[in-house]
């Protein structure tokens, strides 16, 4: 308690209250005036000085809790004046935030009751963070002091940290996004903007069924993701049969398969396809001129991308599946086979039905994927519009229009959540539990020749396929001019990753090597902190019992089913001007990337703690052990597979994320994936692919490393498994 | 009470604040460029050698830096946009996103340089132009055995369906200059007729303005409606291009730089406005493939280039068809009346 009523007041009168303009680390601030030079003081110097009186309650909030001390208040009372004090602190530093911006009252109402002001006052800084901080333990320890979950503090402050930067950082922006849909270029509220935009033919047309002209966005969406969908559900069941149901040993290779995806940088498949299938493709070539036809640009549009789609979500959807098909029981295969059914009637009415939580969750997935994606209809979309790239274009185009890109977010935002919605509904509430206590043991049953033969085949053309295009993509870092000039060359290298030396010793001289170490810099920020907001998220939803539990899952959850196109523009519209200054830094990305990423970090740890039994946290609370340290001592030690599991996708998927990267890089600050971007809109595709297969080596290497570590603890990888529970 | 609790809170935060710091150095400039990267990078590294200033460089096409400089408005981080095609640089002189300058090397820049400027009230200046056209994949175009196109009437023509590209004018500038210019070629009725018959052969609208080029160059397409500059580039690149300027006449494009109002660093701003604006400066484009001819009179213009004084070009109305108001006209005109149809 007077630990953090110290914190607060460090806060409040020692560090700099707004952001400084070259940050605190460097320290000038120091030199330059402080205290008393209104940049760099903090709130009590401010104060002082007559300057930013709206902050003047702030100090009272945070001394009041030690009227309980002076007056000896009961516990009840003491935790209801905690309370009091912190709602009163927050909202109070919200409201003047909000209220308050760079050019005086942020609302004219505000304006109109008060007057005019003068001030003016810049983004949040450190002195800020520490009194926000400060107040939310007041609020928290004041809530367990009341009781709430056994009145245990560190559980209601964590939920209290979640809920506060799950709101910061995924409500606010996504409300100040969509109130722009609601709002004409005046800034005028209208629902009849909405509705004109929304219900416009553009999106809704169906020209395409009438005969002759093209459909809506919307319906290209739909159509696209749910055949999508479809497709890799099919596919990734196909796999998994073959992996487990096979006798085949192959199922290491299969599983080596499908990081790929996860690791390729977007745009990459899209090339390769291009290069194999389009206009002067090397087998489009091929067969027009074994057939002799005239080469058409028949990969342009949907066939195109939902080849792509189906390399990039296959593996996404094997891995689903493989988890579903192996822990399907062999006990009841066996039992009916005991009954005398076929393995064909084993299969029909056994098998298939106990994965019906796979198939729901595989195309679930797929569907989500393929709706978000905006890499492959980027490359290969030709006149096939989907909502992903209308919604970027929407805002870089030349019609420029954020509440049109708002209202088109709305519609991808409805499709997502009704997959949701309709998968939980298919599902229902059947049981598919199969595997129960630990006696079971026996081997799967291999498949009927029916199902097999056709397997083994699509399979086989599949891998061949993926092999090719993979193939391709690291050969053609190599070549001088990929289809054009085959000479094999070192240039595009040599271009992007140059090292040379000068009188202080190495220099980086290739063009790519900004962006790159970057784009490592901000992975390696983000993976750690991704892994310990969802681990932390995870505990708390398996292992605690509060109020609005459900609400709170659904708002950790969300930021999944939002596409990073949406998020990339809210967080410019939200996070521009104060309260919160963070466009152009490198703190922007490495929070996108944390609230992009924690779903999965969730999951991951949902999966692995509900394997790990209850009995040990309660051992360890009655032998007298605090649940912060039940947590950092009993529970992340044995969590260790999903916290490297949460580490590395965190890691990888900040490597290769584009949508949401596209609007928030900055010239200190600029990843390798909008490098790329970059070099593929110049017709450079040399060096984008030497830039990808760079990456991917660099990536493989983690994943290997983080494998490893794995294994070495005998642990086995839970990889595979963090991501087949959604 | 543990003492660990509040390292959770800190660490985070003192984390990310840590990545929030840029580095400090006395003078610099956040340089915003809409050109191609090599030659936006050899800007920014010459003007670093020049000068001292340390640049940060963003590259984005001209429409998304628009779009960036418009929603920092409220606090613009950038200092200077240099190059782009020349509309979204006036519209950002409409909507007041940039700050008036008078340089003193306004002498020595041509007129169309000057006229730029002064129809946005010299909050952008003209640095570039280049004119419309069209180029062509030579190999592509004889398997398929077609003519050789000279004129805009020519790719209306049925033996062209599916072989011509162009921008989409909602999202590309230099498609919205392609529209702005038949207008005021054939006149808005007889332009609006060109466009659906131009219509039926286009095999894809693409998102960005150079794009049909390049997917010409690659053998993925046969015609392509560009700036020449462009396809000149991916000549010199060695792609089978030839570039074709149409006979009726042509439009053209100004390249803008703008200072954006309120930035951070306005001397240094100020200083590369003034250094662009050099012969010496102006003529390095040349190192990096850009073959648009240069503001300054005295820059050094490549043989590969189009000529312009040997181009028919139309008295392309800047100030009409810059305005917000008419380019909404004309594209929603043209999602109207254009895009709906069948092909």
């Amino acid at each position: 308690m007077l630990l953090w009523l110290s914190v607060g007041i460090v806060g409040f009168c020692l560090l700099p209250w707004y952001v400084l303009e070259d940050g605190l680390w460097s320290f000038e601030w120091l030199f330059d005036g402080y205290p008393f030079n209104t940049d760099y003081a903090p709130a009590a110097f401010l104060l002082t000085q007559g300057e930013k009186l709206w902050l003047s309650p702030i100090p009272l909030f945070l001394l009041f809790p030690l009227v309980s001390q002076v007056f000896k208040h009961s516990t009840a009372q003491r935790s209801n004046v905690l309370i009091m004090v912190g709602v009163a602190g927050i909202a109070w530093m919200v409201m003047q935030g909000l209220g308050i911006g760079l050019r005086g009252w942020n609302f004219e109402a505000l304006g109109q009751l008060f007057g005019p002001l003068e001030a003016r006052q810049f983004g949040m800084g450190f002195g800020a963070l520490f009194v926000f901080a400060t107040f939310l333990f007041f609020l928290s320890t004041g809530i367990a002091g009341r009781g709430a979950v056994n009145g245990d503090v560190f559980v209601v402050g964590a939920i209290g940290l979640v809920i506060a930067v799950v709101t910061v950082f995924i409500f606010f922006p996504i409300v100040q996004m969509l109130s722009s849909a609601v709002r004409d270029n005046d800034g005028v509220y209208s629902l009849t903007i909405f509705a004109e935009k929304f219900f416009q033919n553009k999106f809704w047309g169906l020209g395409c069924i009438q005969g002759g002209t093209r459909c809506g966005v919307a319906w290209n969406s739909l159509f696209l993701a749910v055949l999508v969908g479809f497709l890799t559900t099919l596919l990734g069941l196909v796999f998994a049969l073959v992996a487990t149901r096979s006798g085949l040993k192959r199922g290491n290779f299969l599983r080596a398969m499908t990081v790929l995806p996860i690791i390729t940088p977007p745009f990459v498949i899209g090339l390769a396809i291009i290069l194999l299938f389009g206009l002067s493709g090397s087998v489009t070539k091929l067969v027009a001129d074994v057939l002799d036809l005239q080469p058409t640009r028949w990969v342009y549009g949907l066939p195109g991308i939902v080849i792509a789609q189906l390399l990039s979500f296959t593996p996404i959807a094997f891995l689903v599946m493989i988890g579903v098909v192996e822990g399907v029981s062999p006990a009841m295969e066996e039992a009916a086979q005991t009954l005398r059914a076929s393995r064909w009637q084993t299969f029909k009415t056994v098998t298939l039905p106990l994965i019906r939580p796979g198939l729901a969750n595989a195309f679930l997935l797929g569907f989500i994927e393929s709706m978000a994606d905006f890499g492959n209809p980027l490359v290969l979309g030709g006149n096939y519009d989907v909502l992903s790239t209308e919604i970027f274009f929407a805002i870089v185009g030349a019609q420029n229009d954020q509440g049109m890109a708002a209202v088109l977010a709305i519609a991808l935002l409805i499709f997502t959540l009704s997959a949701f919605y309709v998968q939980r509904r298919w599902l229902g509430k059947k049981s598919y539990t199969t595997k129960t206590g630990k006696g079971d043991s026996g081997m799967h049953v291999t498949m009927p020749k029916r199902v097999l033969l056709p397997c083994y085949l699509v399979a086989a053309v599949w891998t061949l396929f993926t092999a090719t295009v993979y193939g391709m993509i690291l050969y053609g870092g190599f070549v001088e001019m990929w289809g054009l000039n085959n000479t094999l060359t070192f240039k595009h290298y040599i271009t992007a990753f140059g090292v040379g030396f000068n009188e202080f010793g190495i220099h980086f001289k290739g063009s790519a090597w900004d962006s790159f170490f970057t784009t490592l810099k901000i992975a390696a920020t983000a993976a750690p902190l991704t892994a310990m907001l969802g681990l932390l998220t995870a505990w708390l939803l398996v292992r605690q019992n509060f109020a609005g539990k459900n609400a709170f899952e659904f708002g950790t959850m969300l930021s999944f089913a939002i596409p990073g196109t949406v998020i990339g523009v809210s967080y410019i519209l939200a996070f521009n001007v104060p309260p919160l200054e963070l466009t152009g830094t490198g703190a922007i990305l490495v929070i996108s990337f944390i609230f992009r990423n924690m779903p999965v970090g969730v999951r991951a740890g949902i999966a692995s703690m509900s394997q790990l039994d209850k009995s040990l946290d309660e051992a360890s609370l009655t032998l007298g052990a605090s649940t912060w340290k039940t947590f950092t001592r009993i529970i992340l030690p044995l969590m260790r597979p999903a916290i490297l599991a949460a580490l590395v996708f965190s890691f990888v998927r900040a490597m290769t994320a584009i949508s949401a990267v596209i609007f928030l890089v900055s010239a200190e600050y600029n990843m390798a994936t909008s490098y790329i971007i970059g070099r593929v809109e110049n017709n450079d595709y040399g060096i984008a692919i030497a830039y990808s297969s760079v990456l991917i080596v660099v990536m493989l290497a983690v994943v290997a490393l983080m494998q490893f570590l794995v294994n070495r603890n005998g642990q086995g990888s839970r990889f595979a498994q963090s991501r087949t529970n959604w | 009470m543990s003492k660990k609790q509040p390292l959770l809170l800190l660490v985070s935060g003192l984390l990310i604040a840590a990545l929030s710091a840029p580095v400090h150095s006395a003078e610099k400039l956040t340089y915003y460029c809409s050109a191609q990267e090599e030659w936006c990078q050899l800007m920014a590294t010459g003007f670093e050698e020049a000068t001292g200033i340390k640049v940060s460089m963003t590259r984005k096409s001209s429409g998304e830096t628009l779009a960036q400089i418009k929603a920092e408005a409220s606090n613009p981080k950038g200092d200077i946009w240099w190059g782009g095609t020349g509309d979204p640089h006036l519209q950002a002189a409409e909507e007041g996103l940039s700050e008036e300058y008078l340089s003193p090397l306004r002498d020595e820049q041509h007129d169309w340089a000057i006229k730029q400027a002064e129809s946005a009230g010299n909050q952008t200046i003209g640095i570039y132009s280049g004119a419309l056209g069209y180029g062509y994949n030579e190999e592509v175009l004889k398997s398929n055995n077609l003519p050789v196109p000279e004129c805009w009437k020519d790719l209306t023509k049925a033996e062209y369906k599916g072989h011509v590209q162009m921008a989409n004018p909602n999202s590309s500038g230099t498609a919205y200059t392609t529209l702005a210019t038949i207008v005021q070629l054939f006149g808005e009725d007889e332009g609006f007729e060109f466009m659906k018959a131009l219509h039926k052969n286009i095999n894809q609208y693409t998102k960005s303005g150079s794009a049909p080029i390049k997917a010409a160059a690659r053998g993925e397409n046969t015609i392509g409606i560009v700036f020449m500059h462009d396809a000149v580039a991916q000549a010199v690149a060695g792609f089978p291009i030839k570039v074709v300027a149409p006979c009726e006449g042509t439009g053209y494009e100004i390249g803008g730089m703008t200072i954006i109002k309120d930035g951070r660093n306005p001397d240094s701003a100020r200083k590369f406005y003034d250094w662009a604006l050099t012969a010496d400066v102006q003529s390095r484009a040349l190192e990096v493939d850009s073959f648009q001819v240069m503001s300054n009179k005295a820059a050094k213009s490549s043989p590969m280039a189009p000529d312009l004084d040997s181009i028919k070009l139309i008295d392309y109305d800047f100030a009409k068809y810059g305005s917000s108001d008419e380019r909404k006209r004309l594209l929603k005109k043209w999602d109207d009346e254009v895009s709906v149809l069948p092909q």
